[in-house]
Formats: structure tokens, C-alpha cells, sequence
């Protein structure tokens, strides 16, 4: 088995493992009820936790020897990294709360990403000479650290929200919340439906004009949305109901908003059966899962992770960032989307912060703005790659 | 609220506007409004019952401003305008990253054309320079104005508070901690005992008649300051980058072979390009070949390699003596720096035309035997070229860059010689006719199909041309301080501590009172701790049991 072969089982035995410990972190649940001790089921939990996040490691430092570059040089890579970062946030405040309520909701959301992350391009690909520098590993890595260490603070925040928001009536509320996980579930359609057409092997090849060039683009999944201006050359396959309007400007726009499409129709329909399942709302069939957890001890670990996450995001994404920016192109700063993202970002995490000082914003409001702030940052992940053009295409 | 300078029962006088007295704490009567400590049982001990300028004051215009800015709710408030601001100047492109390959990149056409109505919108309201627009900046600067005056508000009667705090306090400020407890018989050897652990546990400790007032972690109290001066420093230095003694940026276009006065620096340095690189990544490497044929070849260089010299300052007039100074690679993340300038690799042009050479047969010559050849350096063009054998030849028309606009006309489309097209005028020998010629790659025009010569492509030579960033920026020292100092500030105060406890001895007995800003759960361990193996009591959390009767 050659050394790639080896990374890649490493990080699907790492979704593996973490799979199997949300289910036993799932289990510790009816241990609190009967009001034993700690449980067996939690230390398994999260030893295999720990056990796959290793995996995890294994899979990053085989892909770096065999690209000889640290793996986080595009999308599939940076995302998995992000989801291993909220694993490591995980394992970081497990330690210190023992509270394995959030590894039934942190390990799901991490796994997700990880598996959104492998929708994309999987290839080992060379860098393009503004890659290449060491600030490539170092950026990265610190923004994915302080990533995944606030999305830590919107898991826990969701969580406060759905122990604390009453779910015996509708309300303003409870739809917010509906809103907000029916998003987790169209995640999981975009993975459903992607892995599913890569599956049958389905192709259909797209030409478009870009600029004054011919482009061509190979769409995975049927075309309800073609390229703008573009035309099929596959035969027999279904031709697209209408084109991509002209500002979508990231490349290969088209596609990805086709993707996008079909994931709001599966993650639709999933959401559809679920609730036709349940006969009520997720959020009030997940509301008792969290009886035995205290309110303020949720918001005091969201707290925590965000006076964590905001330095070192801090670092990473404006500091870091600024510096590579000057060494490879001459301007530590330059308005560029992506750039424009991570400082929304950080004055969104600096109003947070701010408003935490008074005694009105703790509680619910604050979780309410856990949740948005990590809505900021996938924001910054997921459009501002799929709508704007800029220097961060790649990723 | 109190008028004048207010004398505590203790002795102390405070100044006007403060809630709890510098010295004892007793709450001043007719101030407690002020951090809403009324009707409530613990006292607002963010500021430690400081008077603050914002609180006080508010008869004059200044005070008025002086407190708007003061407030954390007019600081989030401006926070989040920027924040909003922000978000709206990535609607759409900044003019700046208008993609080269538009049709048309001037931003009075390009927004409309793209993006219909709405872009004319945000064209029209200057969303398209949203970032170095004036109502943006003042927004920045707004908030730096209230970062300022937020600081100062809160730093400088609470820095003179904690610099003189006494351990003896009054009851009413110690019973109405958040942790708090009374015990009836203390022996000395117990307090000694007390002391020897808070020691122990590393608190600082200041005594007064058998009061005793142990203390740790003030310094991060002023983390907020500190981070905050960290931010100001870096806008300030925003503000010096403006300025061209702090800031100089220039771009040159330069071709290889060429050498050129560096721009920006006077004619005081020259830069000569020996060769452009560009490399692309081996497609039979096992590790990419997958990703490489997906997406297509992948460059892996980018370099100019080129020599720097310094020139004698040049008398007016006369050509500089050029001194070759360093002779160095420029490439991709790895610029080249001289004298306090740097120069970057930021763009390239593969095979422009450097010069063409051009034959004159007869039209109806097969052979093509040339009669006459001259050559044009597409660099400087000259307007007539008098030749050997006699023919004289007008260059009428130069398009470096040829192409047919909309109405069939021909026109240039840059000024590099890309696709270069001329028309040519050529005078036979001893002839003052002309007869009119348009050549070009691939084309050769005979407008009247009456000409008796032919000029024919006979040589070209071709060249790369290296895009290259010349700088200084002399205020990046200031933006790195300034980030240090707002790291440093945001852990002071975020990973750091102020924990007081006060000890009053009360007949036999003792008053026990404590404080933190943060981590309430960690100080009452120190407090067990400390009190082990004694009979004082352990402090009640009184916020807790307020919690409950709610």
C-alpha cells in the first residue's frame, strides 16, 4: 500500500471512529439518569475520540510527506483540517468540563465538515508559486485553529438553545433554530447527493466562454444550472433549465451554484422525512437530550472558547495573514473578499466580547450570536469562494 | 449627586462623582446610581467604584462628546456599522479587482454592464472605492476616537484607585461582595497562619493595624488598555503609511536586456532584467499527475533575475555613471531588497516583440530577392529609415498591440508590442511617390493592388518583459507593535486574573471578603486553601444565593 493509500484510510478511519464515539457519547446520556458515576461509555467515547483524531494526524502528516507541502493548500484539504481543529477544540475543553453531552453534538458537526470537505477535488496538487513559502503552513494552520475553537463556541451555543428555547409553542425562536439546523441538514443532502452521482459516475461536459478564452467544465451531478453563456458537448444528458446570472464571478461558478441547488433540494426532502419521522420540530425532539445539562455551564464554555478562538484567530487570519500577504505580494493588506470576511469576522467576535461585559447579553442572546458568528465564518468558507473572485479562490 | 470633593466618614476625600470611596469603599450616599448598585445587595465592582469622567459630567458640549464616546454601547454601535460597512464593499469588486479580461474595465461601464442596475447603483454610490472612501475612514477613525476616550475614561481613576488601596474597609463595601463571611473568634496564630498561605499561594500583601488586604494579578486589570493602545498605534500608523515619506509604491514594466531608472527613487538607482523564468511543475511527477491533467499545467516560478545599480548623482544633464551594486533572483514570495526598498516579482508578458526586420521585393518577384532590408526597434520606432540601396521608407502607422475595434477600424489594444501592425509608406529610389503598405504577423495589405514593391517579414527577435513592484513602506515597524502590543493586551486581560481578599479584624472576630474580575470558581479554591485548617469560615458566593430566592 503506498503512502497516499495509507493517508486516505487514515482519515476515513478517522470519520470511522468518530461516528462510533458520538454513539457512545450518545450513550452516556442514560448514565446520568440513573445517576451512577462517570460511565465506561464515557471514557470509550473519548479515547476513541482521541484515537481517531491521531488517525486524523497520521492522514495529514503522510499527505505532507507525499506532497511534500503541508496539506492545506485547497479546498478538501484546508476543510478537513478545519474539522480535525474542532475535534482538537473538543478534546481541549472535554478535558477541562467533562462534559460529554458536547461530544453528541461536536463530533456530528465535525464530521460533517469533514465530509463536506471530501466532496471536493481530492488530488495531491502542486503549488502555485505564491504558495509556496513556509507562511503557507503556519497561516493556515493558526486560522483553521481559531476556526474550529469558535465553531467549539457555536456547537455549544446551539446547544444552550435548544435545552433553553420553549418548544411548546412556534415562535420567532424556535424558527430561527429550525432554520439553523435544517442548514446542518442540507449539508448532509450536498453529501448524499454528491457522493451518490460520483458513484454512478455520472459526467457532463460544459463549454463557456471566460473572458475572451473557451473553457470547458465537467459538471458531477445533472445540470439544472449550466455556465453562463455555456453549452453541453456530453450527449444524452439532461440539458440545464437555465444559466448561471454573469455575477457569479469565483471560477467555475456555475457548477458550484448547480451543486448548491441540489443540495437545498436532497437536504430538503432529508429534512422533509425527518420531521414526517419525529412529528415535531428537531430542535424539540433534541430538547430532551439535554435535560441534565446545566444552562450556565454551556454558557460559560462558549464563553471560554470564543476568549480562546478570537486571539488565536486574531493571529492567524488578520496578523499572519498580513504578513505573508507583504512578503508575497508587496501589500499586507488588500481588500480582497476573503480578507474583508476575516475582519467582519473579528469585529464580529469583538462586539461579542464586548457585549458579554454587560449582564443582559449573557445567556441566550450570547448564544444567539455564537451561532451567527460561526454563520460569518462558513459564510467566508463557502460564498465567498462560490460568488466573489478573488486571491483566495483555491480555498 | 454630591457638588464638591466628598469626604468619606473614614477621612478620605474622593473626588466629585464617585460611587465607593477610594479608600474604604463605603458607598457614597447620592452616587449609587451611577453603577446601579440601588437596590441591589452586591456592589458593580467593574470599575471599582471609581469616578469616572463620563459619569460625572455633563453640562459642557465636551463632556457631552466625552461621554458618548465613553460608552461601550456606542463602541459596539460603531463596531458593528463597520462590520455592515464592510460586508457591503464585497457585494461586487473593488474597482481594483475589476478582472482584467473584461470587456471594458472602466467602472462607469463595467458595474452596469455586469450587474444591470444594481451595479449602477453601487457605482453611483462609490461602493465600488468603498474602502478608501471618506464616510468608511471616518467610521474607522470614529472608532478610534471612542478607543481613546473609552480608555481613559476607565484607566486613569481606576490605575489611582488600585495605587492606593487600603486594607481597611468599611462593612458595608465588604458585606456587600460577592463573597463574603463573618466568623466570631479568630486567634492570632490562626491569622498568621492565613497570611503564611496567602504567601504561599503567591499574593501580595499589604497590612494596616491587623487589617490585611491580599492581592494578585492587578496588572490584568489593564489589559483592555493595553490591547486598546495596541489598536490605536495601529491606526495611527495607517495614518503615517499615507504619507510618501512612510509609503512609496511604484510598478515598472521591464523588458529583458532593458535597463531602467528604478521609479521612486530618483534616478538614483538603475535595475537592469538579465532574464525572465517562468517554470511550470513536471507532469510526470507520480504525486500530480492526476491533479495536472484535471486542471491543467501548473506554474512553479516565477523569477526575474536582474542587477541593481547605483548611479552617481547625475550632474543635470549629464548620463549617470552606473555602479553594478547586487545582481540577485526575484521571485515569488521572495523579494528582493536593497537600501531599504524591495522589489517584487508581480507580473510577467511571455514573447513580446522586441524588434522586426523587413525585406522590399518586387511584387512579382517569386524569388522575394530583397532589394533593400531595414530593421524597426518596436521599442523606439523611428518616423523614417533612409536605407542602403536607396529606398526611403515613412513608418505612417505603429499599432503595438493590432486589432479591428467595433467599426472595422484598426487600433491598438495596449501599448505593448504584442501584435505590432504598421503602415508603411515606401519610396522607391529617387522617387517622391509613395506607395502605402500595411503589415503585419501573418498579414501583408496591398490597400490598392497597385504596388510594385512588397515588404516581407524577414527576422523578428522576441523578449519577456517582467512586471516588477518597486516599494518602501517605512510604517510596517509601527502596524507589527502595534499587533504585538494588542496580543499581549487581549491575553493580559483574557488569561489573567485580579483577585483581592480583604481580612478586617472586628472585635475577636474577622470580616472575610473577596473579588475577582473573572473565574469566580477559581478563587474560592484559594480561599479554601487558605483558610484550611482554621475556624474561619468559608466565604458564601452571595450572587448564588441571590440566584436562588429569584
Amino acid at each position: 500500500m503506498d503512502l497516499l493509500d495509507l493517508s486516505s484510510t487514515a482519515l476515513y478511519t478517522a470519520f470511522v471512529l468518530y461516528l462510533v464515539a458520538t454513539f457512545f457519547f450518545g450513550a452516556t446520556i442514560r448514565d446520568k439518569r440513573t445517576d451512577s458515576k462517570k460511565g465506561k461509555a464515557d471514557k470509550i467515547a473519548i479515547t476513541l475520540t482521541i484515537i481517531g483524531f491521531i488517525a486524523q494526524i497520521v492522514y495529514f502528516i503522510t499527505r505532507w510527506i507525499v506532497s511534500g507541502h503541508a496539506p492545506v493548500s485547497n479546498l478538501f484539504e484546508f476543510t478537513t483540517f478545519l474539522g480535525m481543529a474542532l475535534v482538537l477544540g473538543f478534546i481541549i475543553i472535554y478535558m477541562y468540563y467533562k462534559l460529554s453531552f458536547l461530544g453528541l453534538f461536536a463530533l456530528p458537526i465535525a464530521m460533517i465538515i469533514i465530509a463536506y470537505a471530501s466532496m471536493f477535488p481530492t488530488d495531491v496538487a502542486p503549488l502555485v508559486p505564491s504558495l509556496q513559502s513556509h507562511w503557507l503552513y503556519i497561516h493556515v494552520t493558526t486560522v483553521a485553529l481559531g476556526q474550529g475553537i469558535l465553531g467549539i463556541s457555536f456547537v455549544v451555543g446551539l446547544m444552550y438553545l435548544i435545552k433553553q428555547i420553549d418548544q411548546t409553542v412556534k415562535s420567532k425562536k424556535t424558527t430561527w433554530l429550525e432554520l439553523v439546523l435544517y442548514f446542518l441538514v442540507v449539508t448532509l443532502g450536498f453529501v448524499i447527493i454528491t457522493s451518490s452521482f460520483n458513484l454512478a459516475g455520472y459526467k457532463a461536459t460544459f463549454e463557456y466562454p471566460q473572458g475572451s478564452t473557451l473553457v470547458t467544465t465537467e459538471y458531477h451531478l445533472p445540470a439544472i444550472v449550466g455556465p453562463n453563456e455555456g453549452t453541453l458537448i456530453t450527449e444524452g444528458v439532461m440539458s440545464p433549465l437555465f444559466d448561471a446570472p454573469t455575477w457569479f464571478q469565483g471560477e467555475d461558478a456555475g457548477r458550484k451554484f448547480n451543486t448548491v441547488l441540489w443540495s437545498i433540494i436532497t437536504g430538503s426532502i432529508l429534512y422533509l422525512i425527518i420531521r414526517v419521522i419525529l412529528r415535531k420540530r428537531i430542535g424539540a425532539a433534541l430538547q430532551p437530550l439535554l435535560r441534565n445539562v446545566k444552562a450556565d455551564l454551556l454558557d460559560e464554555i462558549e464563553y471560554r472558547s470564543v476568549t480562546i478562538g478570537f486571539p488565536v484567530f486574531t493571529l492567524g487570519g488578520l496578523i499572519f495573514a498580513s504578513i505573508w500577504a507583504e512578503i508575497a505580494w508587496g501589500r499586507f493588506w488588500g481588500w480582497d473578499p476573503k480578507e474583508v470576511w476575516a475582519l467582519i469576522t473579528w469585529f464580529f467576535y469583538a462586539a461579542y466580547l464586548h457585549l458579554r461585559l454587560s449582564r443582559g447579553w449573557h445567556g441566550e442572546k450570547s448564544a444567539w450570536l455564537a451561532v451567527a458568528g460561526f454563520g460569518i465564518i462558513m459564510f467566508n468558507l463557502i460564498v465567498v469562494n462560490l460568488v466573489f473572485a478573488g486571491l483566495h479562490s483555491y480555498a | 449627586m454630591s457638588k464638591q470633593k466628598i469626604k468619606c466618614d473614614c477621612g478620605h476625600v474622593n473626588p466629585i462623582g464617585t460611587v465607593l470611596c477610594e479608600s474604604c469603599g463605603k458607598p457614597i450616599e447620592g452616587n449609587q446610581h451611577i453603577d446601579g448598585n440601588e437596590n441591589k445587595k452586591l456592589l458593580n465592582m467593574r470599575y471599582d467604584g471609581t469616578a469616572r469622567r463620563s459619569q460625572t459630567y455633563s453640562k459642557s458640549i465636551i463632556d457631552k462628546i466625552w461621554s458618548f464616546f465613553s460608552s461601550v454601547k456606542v463602541g459596539v454601535w460603531l463596531i458593528v456599522l463597520a462590520l455592515i460597512a464592510s460586508m457591503l464593499g464585497t457585494i461586487f469588486p473593488q474597482e481594483m479587482y475589476i478582472p482584467a479580461q473584461a470587456p471594458n474595465r472602466d467602472p462607469a461601464f463595467f458595474y452596469e454592464d455586469q450587474y444591470g442596475i444594481f451595479g449602477l447603483i453601487y457605482y453611483q454610490l462609490g461602493l465600488h472605492n468603498l474602502y478608501s472612501s471618506l464616510w468608511y475612514m471616518i467610521l474607522i477613525a470614529l472608532i478610534g476616537v471612542s478607543l481613546v476616550i473609552c480608555s481613559l475614561d476607565r484607566f486613569i481613576p481606576l490605575y489611582k484607585a488600585l495605587r492606593h488601596q487600603k486594607p481597611k474597609k468599611h462593612k458595608a463595601f465588604l458585606s456587600r461582595q460577592r463573597l463574603y463571611s463573618e466568623t466570631e473568634e479568630v486567634t492570632d496564630e490562626e491569622l498568621e497562619k492565613i497570611k503564611a498561605n496567602l504567601k504561599q499561594s503567591r499574593y501580595k500583601i499589604i497590612e494596616e493595624d491587623g487589617h490585611i488586604l491580599a492581592e494578585k494579578g492587578r496588572f490584568s486589570r489593564w489589559g483592555p488598555y493595553v490591547n486598546h493602545i495596541g489598536l490605536i498605534i495601529i491606526l495611527l500608523a495607517a495614518i503615517l503609511r499615507s504619507t510618501p515619506l512612510f509609503y512609496m509604491e511604484e510598478y515598472v514594466w521591464i523588458r529583458e536586456g532593458e535597463q531602467k531608472a528604478v521609479p521612486g527613487t530618483d534616478g538614483e538607482y538603475f535595475i537592469e532584467n538579465k532574464d525572465f523564468i517562468m517554470e511550470t511543475h513536471d507532469e510526470n511527477d507520480e504525486r500530480f499527475q492526476a491533479a495536472i491533467e484535471q486542471e491543467g499545467m501548473v506554474a512553479s516560478n516565477y523569477q526575474t533575475d536582474v542587477v541593481i545599480y547605483k548611479a552617481d548623482k547625475p550632474l543635470p544633464g549629464a548620463e549617470p555613471e552606473l555602479e553594478p551594486m547586487q545582481e540577485a533572483s526575484i521571485r515569488m514570495n521572495e523579494p528582493l531588497k536593497f537600501d531599504g526598498y524591495s522589489v517584487y516579482q508581480s507580473g510577467y508578458q511571455l514573447n513580446e516583440f522586441n524588434s522586426m526586420t523587413f525585406n522590399i521585393h518586387q511584387t512579382d518577384d517569386a524569388e522575394e530577392v530583397a532589394l533593400d532590408t531595414f530593421t524597426v526597434d518596436l521599442t523606439k520606432p523611428e518616423s523614417e529609415y533612409v536605407l542602403e540601396n536607396g529606398f526611403r521608407v515613412e513608418l505612417e502607422q505603429f499599432y503595438p498591440d493590432y486589432y479591428l475595434d467595433a467599426n472595422g477600424i484598426p487600433a491598438s489594444e495596449t501599448n505593448y508590442p504584442r501584435n505590432p501592425a504598421f503602415v508603411f509608406l515606401v519610396y522607391p529610389p529617387g522617387s517622391d511617390d509613395s506607395e502605402i503598405s500595411f503589415v503585419g504577423i501573418g498579414r501583408n495589405i496591398d490597400a490598392t493592388g497597385e504596388n510594385e514593391y512588397k515588404l516581407g517579414i524577414d527576422n523578428f527577435e522576441m523578449n519577456d518583459v517582467s512586471g516588477l513592484t518597486v516599494k518602501y513602506d517605512r510604517s510596517l515597524i509601527f502596524f507589527g507593535i502595534g499587533a504585538a502590543i494588542f496580543m499581549i493586551g487581549v491575553m493580559q486581560g483574557m488569561y489573567f486574573q485580579h483577585r483581592r481578599i480583604w481580612i478586617n479584624r472586628k472585635e475577636k472576630g474577622l470580616l472575610l471578603a473577596a473579588h475577582t474580575n473573572k473565574n469566580w470558581f477559581g478563587i474560592k479554591k484559594d480561599i479554601d486553601k487558605v483558610i484550611e485548617g482554621t475556624n474561619v469560615r468559608m466565604v458564601d458566593d452571595q450572587q448564588e444565593l441571590d440566584e436562588i430566592e429569584k
